[in-house]
């Protein structure tokens, strides 16, 4: 494998896919894989099928776990700083400029309909955000009544989302550990 | 100033710690911790992910940026950047050291039968919020004055403008399923100003 001349070239590059991803880690998989296993060799593809393994059972940013993950095959823990750094920094500097305008701009008559549409597209792509994701788990019917029960509480109580990740969380742990002790109990 | 600076940067390592599955699951986290506590309003906080889903970069470091600058405002620090800089490093601090850690040490402790037990009950709780989010945004996009969590279930306020682009949007969605957010976000805010400015 190969190894970039300078940190720099790794920030540069990470920058770079940070620059031009739209819509968030997922999209930007594609670009990452084609830049640093196609054209640089700096890592394989399965580099980053661990990492897409890995962010489904981790917390966090995915665009960061990628950028810190890959950055370290690369180059350890400065590779994977300088990684990171460069896939947030386009963002830092994109959105810094944005926001001293934001809120004048939001005021423009035009711009405040337009922003009514906005709101109604978000809701969408919220929802079809959720969607793509349930497709990924299996619903049995202990699945089902944590995902409707979460859903309940969030729509109609104001409890903290916090307590609720908590609760699926041990939930999910007895949950397993019944199952375990059913399949013993047979053996 | 630094304290209250802190304590919001906490917020986003929180934040940043318990999303998972994309940037949109930081978003009911985000309503209920920085809505909540007043630093934006509900109405910024969903115009601006409109903003942040066509501006390049991950969902979540934009907003962890814009809100930071935001919240400088409201604190009254002038480098408003500083807050940009400090909550952007908060909310990307939980995944650079969890992804270092197993990078450095090996995925072994995600082999562990607790870990994956966990996400069984984790994910089914995330994709419920998720949806309660969007559900939520469009009742109140329809019922102006409707707040379920506040148990204010007042419908006298109709918007019918929102109804129809809320319905055209999806009759869009449901033709041209492959439509990229940034275009998406586009013909909405179009059909925001058609149905407002003319109408």
């Amino acid at each position: 494998m190969k190894k970039p001349r300078h940190l720099f070239e790794l920030f540069f590059e990470f920058f770079k896919i940070g620059a031009v991803t739209f819509g968030g880690g997922l999209a930007m998989m594609p670009i990452m894989r084609r830049e640093v296993v196609e054209t640089k060799g700096w890592a394989t593809d399965e580099d980053i099928m661990k990492i897409l393994v890995i962010s489904e059972s981790t917390p966090g940013v995915f665009a960061v776990n990628a950028a810190t993950f890959i950055g370290y095959k690369i180059a350890g823990f400065l590779g994977a700083l300088v990684a990171t750094l460069g896939v947030i920094i386009p963002s830092l500097i994109t959105i810094s400029i944005i926001s001293f305008f934001f809120i004048q701009f939001k005021e423009l008559t035009f711009v405040s309909y337009a922003f009514y549409g906005i709101q109604a597209a978000v809701a969408i792509l919220i929802f079809k955000a959720a969607f793509k994701l349930s497709k990924k788990i299996h619903f049995n019917l202990f699945v089902s009544m944590i995902f409707i029960v979460s859903m309940i509480l969030a729509l109609l109580t104001s409890i903290n989302v916090l307590y609720l990740l908590l609760a699926g969380a041990i939930l999910g742990i007895l949950y397993g550990v019944i199952i375990q002790l059913k399949e013993a109990k047979k053996a | 100033m630094i304290l209250e600076l802190l304590r919001l940067a906490w917020i986003f390592f929180k934040i940043g710690l318990f999303t998972f599955g994309g940037g949109y699951a930081m978003i009911p986290l985000m309503e209920s911790e920085i809505v909540g506590r007043n630093l934006i309003d509900i109405n910024t906080l969903y115009d601006f992910i409109g903003v942040a889903e066509s501006t390049p970069g991950p969902i979540a470091i934009n907003m962890a940026t814009f809100i930071g600058n935001e919240a400088m405002i409201q604190y009254g620090i002038l480098p408003r950047i500083l807050g940009s800089v400090v909550m952007t490093t908060a909310v990307a601090l939980p995944s650079f050291i969890i992804i270092l850690l197993i990078a450095s040490l090996g995925s072994k402790f995600l082999d562990s039968k607790w870990v994956k037990h966990a996400f069984v009950g984790l994910k089914p709780t995330v994709i419920g919020l998720i949806i309660s989010v969007s559900v939520a945004l469009m009742l109140r996009l329809v019922f102006p004055l409707l707040s379920l969590k506040n148990s204010v279930y007042d419908v006298t306020i109709f918007n019918y403008k929102n109804l129809i682009i809320l319905g055209v949007l999806i009759l869009i969605n449901r033709i041209y399923k492959k439509i990229s957010p940034i275009l998406f976000i586009f013909i909405a805010a179009l059909l925001g100003i058609v149905m407002y400015g003319l109408f």
